[in-house]
């Protein structure tokens, strides 16, 4: 992992002023293309702006956005906002719990999937809504959980669809 | 039907519609189109637009001049539209609107009840112009005020007539606009800066994105306009990350309003600079609020600050600055454009103009929808949103977000603005009404969002922090089934205490949805507690399915759409539910169509 590449990172450093204001839009940005904020780019960071590392620590525990941790090649996206949650919602994250065995916040051991909780989509209209990477689920019932997450194939551990 | 003159076809790319595969849509008339040769003299276009309203039918096409409107369009119906409608001049008989209140299928979008009672002033051009042309924007009479205000008015006449025209800050609190201009404007020291709140922490609604991605060019008008009253050159416009649609509408717009020089240096020829950037927030639900979202502008922890000295005087950078919320500044042009006057004739005595609601729930019509301040509950859920969906009852309205609170049917007659709402115990908020039924939890909604809150605090101060977690301990027992009965005034005690001691309007308003529920449906409460049942069905620990055998007509339905093989039976016999498989999602019920399933508390009073 640690041998990973992060030469890309300095590019997207050096778009942006060494300025604090742009801290959070470096953080986004790094964030989108690493699928989280590597310690080292962290310390690169801070030789950048001239900030200590606690302070970007603390930013970048903050922001719900941003996870030091490396996210799933699946991210699964329920939508927990009210008019989601009114439509149980909260059966759809139980049912892929049970499937997946994780919880929110959290990836499966192979890396494949992620699952979150989110607030509105803004398409309450087909609520209860999730979202797998950039793909639209409306209406989802617990009954659909299992054959959606089939289409990103099976998990190469078999055991864990029990 | 016209004949001729251009067509346009407008294809609604709001976030409903989106995840309904508009886009699909879009793409496909597109081609068809091409492919069609469409009489030269005919020149078709398509847009894709902002949303419309109406979410619960789309995907949802429009066809001008000839005012069509389609509704739940799919991607196969498109080569009959070209064919029929666009060829021929016919309707597709089967994607018109099915108007319930007259009981048939209607063409055009102005005779439904949906959106006759409505009165488009913010969303004035949502879902009727493509957001990335600001030729579209200039021709419906963009930009016209700013020309005005530059040439013809002085910045303190600018401000007057704000005042004069009673605006209130859509983003929560009501603050009046005009006031907190002319306080920034006295401020002598420069450079000041104005902001737009584009955060929109509410969990459950969409206003304040639909109105960036449908038309950025009225919230950079209104910034303008704004920025020229109170003597600033420089612009901040914060849009949630997620939002990545209404950040490259935003964008887009703002180049192009460079370009034509509404924005740069020397606006218009009259020795006005100023310029707007974007700033992407973090996702963090307490950046809405003011301090915070400068603190956040400025590259830090989104904390807010004790507010004892205000914003206007010391806000961003140390420096004066206007914050105002998206459909705040969305309204400024239109004041500016047709007066003060024109403005405050809309509304009651102290909330002008209108308000937009993003209507969601259980309601038949959601969507986006914009009325007179001063409508009556009853309108909106009942007239613009069609009642109930699926025939049940209804319960209660949340209004406000997690500040805001729950109003019982009781008050459906309360005229929604600022002022009645907050005696409701609940607010205006930045514009999410949920609708509630009887398959509705209070004890839950409440927990719902103290969970949201418990997560949002940003732990600063701690009546906020430790505040709510306590609260939100209780709630969890007392939909677990282990809630006392002293349980009620603990609740009130904390919730009190809050209100009082926190530091910022999230901590202050977090006992809203707790007080409120308790102040209206304490009985629910009462049954958690006290009986151990869930009268709604949604707590698991208090709820045991079953199925009335003399109701169930044996169709089999509930079985197929059980997730865990709990339901047992043959069809055409009644089945039953094995209530150690049952998790409880209630999907069954949901789908009876005999309302044969039931539910009863976890081990008395059966119901
Ligand atoms: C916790 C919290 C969250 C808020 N979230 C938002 C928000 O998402 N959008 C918004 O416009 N205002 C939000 N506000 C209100 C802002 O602090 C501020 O009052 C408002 O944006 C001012 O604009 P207005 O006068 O045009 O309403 C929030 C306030 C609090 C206390
Ligand atoms: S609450 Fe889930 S999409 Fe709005």
């Amino acid at each position: 992992m640690e041998l990973k590449d992060f030469s890309y990172a300095r590019t997207i450093l050096e778009q942006y002023p060494p300025e604090r204001r742009f801290l959070l839009a470096i953080l986004q940005d790094i964030q989108k293309h690493y699928n989280y904020i590597p310690r080292p780019i962290l310390e690169m960071l801070r030789d950048y702006l001239d900030v200590p590392l606690s302070k970007l620590y603390s930013v970048a525990t903050f922001y719900k956005a941003l996870s030091l941790k490396p996210k799933g090649r699946y991210v699964i996206k329920v939508c927990d906002g009210t008019a989601c949650h009114l439509k149980s919602s909260q059966s759809i994250i139980d049912e892929i719990k049970k499937v997946l065995k994780i919880v929110p916040g959290s990836t499966t051991g192979d890396g494949k999937f992620s699952l979150e909780t989110v607030n509105c989509l803004g398409s309450c209209a087909v609520s209860p809504v999730m979202v797998i990477n950039d793909r639209f689920y409306g209406r989802v019932t617990p009954s659909r959980v299992r054959e959606i997450l089939e289409e990103y194939g099976r998990l190469e551990n078999e055991q864990t669809w029990k | 039907m016209s004949k001729h003159g251009n067509r346009t076809i407008l294809v609604c790319c709001g976030p409903g519609c989106l995840s309904n595969h508009s886009m699909d849509v879009y793409e496909e008339l597109k081609a068809r189109i091409s492919q069609a040769k469409i009489k030269a003299e005919v020149k078709t276009e398509v847009k894709a637009t902002g949303c419309h309203g109406l979410c619960e039918k789309g995907p949802l096409v429009r066809i001008e001049p000839d005012d069509i409107f389609y509704t739940g369009v799919k991607v196969s119906d498109v080569p009959e539209i070209v064919e029929k409608t666009l060829l021929n001049h016919q309707v597709v008989e089967k994607l018109l609107y099915h108007e319930p209140s007259v009981g048939r299928k209607v063409i055009s979008p102005k005779q439904t009840r949906f959106y006759k009672k409505q009165m488009k002033l913010a969303l004035r051009n949502v879902g009727e112009i493509d957001p990335s042309s600001i030729e579209d924007y200039i021709h419906r009479g963009g930009y016209k005020a700013l020309g005005r205000v530059l040439s013809e008015l002085s910045p303190d006449e600018v401000i007057t007539e704000i005042e004069k025209s009673g605006l209130r800050g859509r983003g929560g609190a009501g603050f009046p606009t005009g006031w907190k201009w002319r306080q920034c404007a006295r401020m002598q020291y420069y450079p000041k800066y104005v902001i737009c709140n584009g955060d929109e922490g509410d969990p459950g609604a969409f206003m304040d994105r639909c109105i960036m991605e449908g038309d950025p060019h009225s919230v950079i008008e209104g910034m303008v306009i704004g920025a020229y009253a109170v003597g600033s050159h420089e612009g901040f416009i914060y849009i949630r990350d997620e939002y990545f649609l209404a950040i490259r509408n935003m964008s887009h717009a703002i180049e192009q309003a460079r370009d034509k020089g509404f924005l740069g240096k020397n606006i218009l020829g009259s020795n006005f600079d100023f310029d707007v950037q974007i700033v992407r927030g973090g996702g963090a639900f307490v950046c809405g609020e003011s301090t915070a979202l400068m603190a956040s502008i400025e590259g830090k922890v989104g904390e807010p600050r004790a507010k004892y000295i205000r914003s206007v005087e010391r806000g961003l950078w140390g420096k004066p600055t206007v914050l105002n919320n998206v459909e705040t500044w969305a309204n400024v042009p239109v004041i500016m454009d047709r007066g003060a006057e024109w403005f405050s004739s809309i509304g009651t005595e102290n909330s002008k103009g209108t308000k937009v609601f993003s209507l969601v729930g259980k309601v038949q019509n959601t969507g986006l929808i914009e009325v007179p301040m001063g409508m009556t509950l009853r309108e909106i859920i009942f007239d613009i949103g069609g009642g109930i969906a699926g025939g049940r009852k209804f319960k209660a309205v949340q209004t406000g977000g997690p500040s805001g609170g729950c109003i019982p049917e009781s008050l459906i007659d309360l005229p929604v603005d600022f002022d009645s709402l907050n005696n409701a115990g609940s607010m205006m908020g930045s514009g999410g009404m949920i609708v509630m039924d009887d398959r509705t939890c209070m004890v839950d909604v409440a927990r719902f969002y103290l969970t949201f809150l418990s997560e949002e605090s940003c732990g600063k101060c701690v009546p906020c922090r430790e505040g709510i977690r306590r609260m939100l301990e209780i709630l969890n027992e007392i939909c677990e089934g282990r809630g006392q009965p002293d349980d009620l005034d603990t609740l009130a005690e904390l919730g009190e205490m809050l209100k009082e001691a926190s530091l910022c309007g999230l901590g202050k308003s977090a006992p809203n949805p707790v007080l409120t529920t308790l102040r209206y449906f304490k009985d629910e409460y009462l049954a958690h507690v006290n009986e151990k049942t869930c009268p709604a069905g949604v707590c698991k620990n208090l709820t045991v399915y079953y199925i009335d055998e003399s109701q169930c007509k044996g169709c089999g339905l509930c079985q197929k759409n059980c997730p865990s093989h709990a339901v047992e039976g043959q069809r055409g016999q009644p089945f039953a539910i094995d209530e150690t498989k049952c998790i409880k999602c209630g999907s069954c019920m949901d789908v009876c169509r005999f309302g044969a399933v039931r539910i009863r508390g976890r081990d008395k009073s059966w119901k």
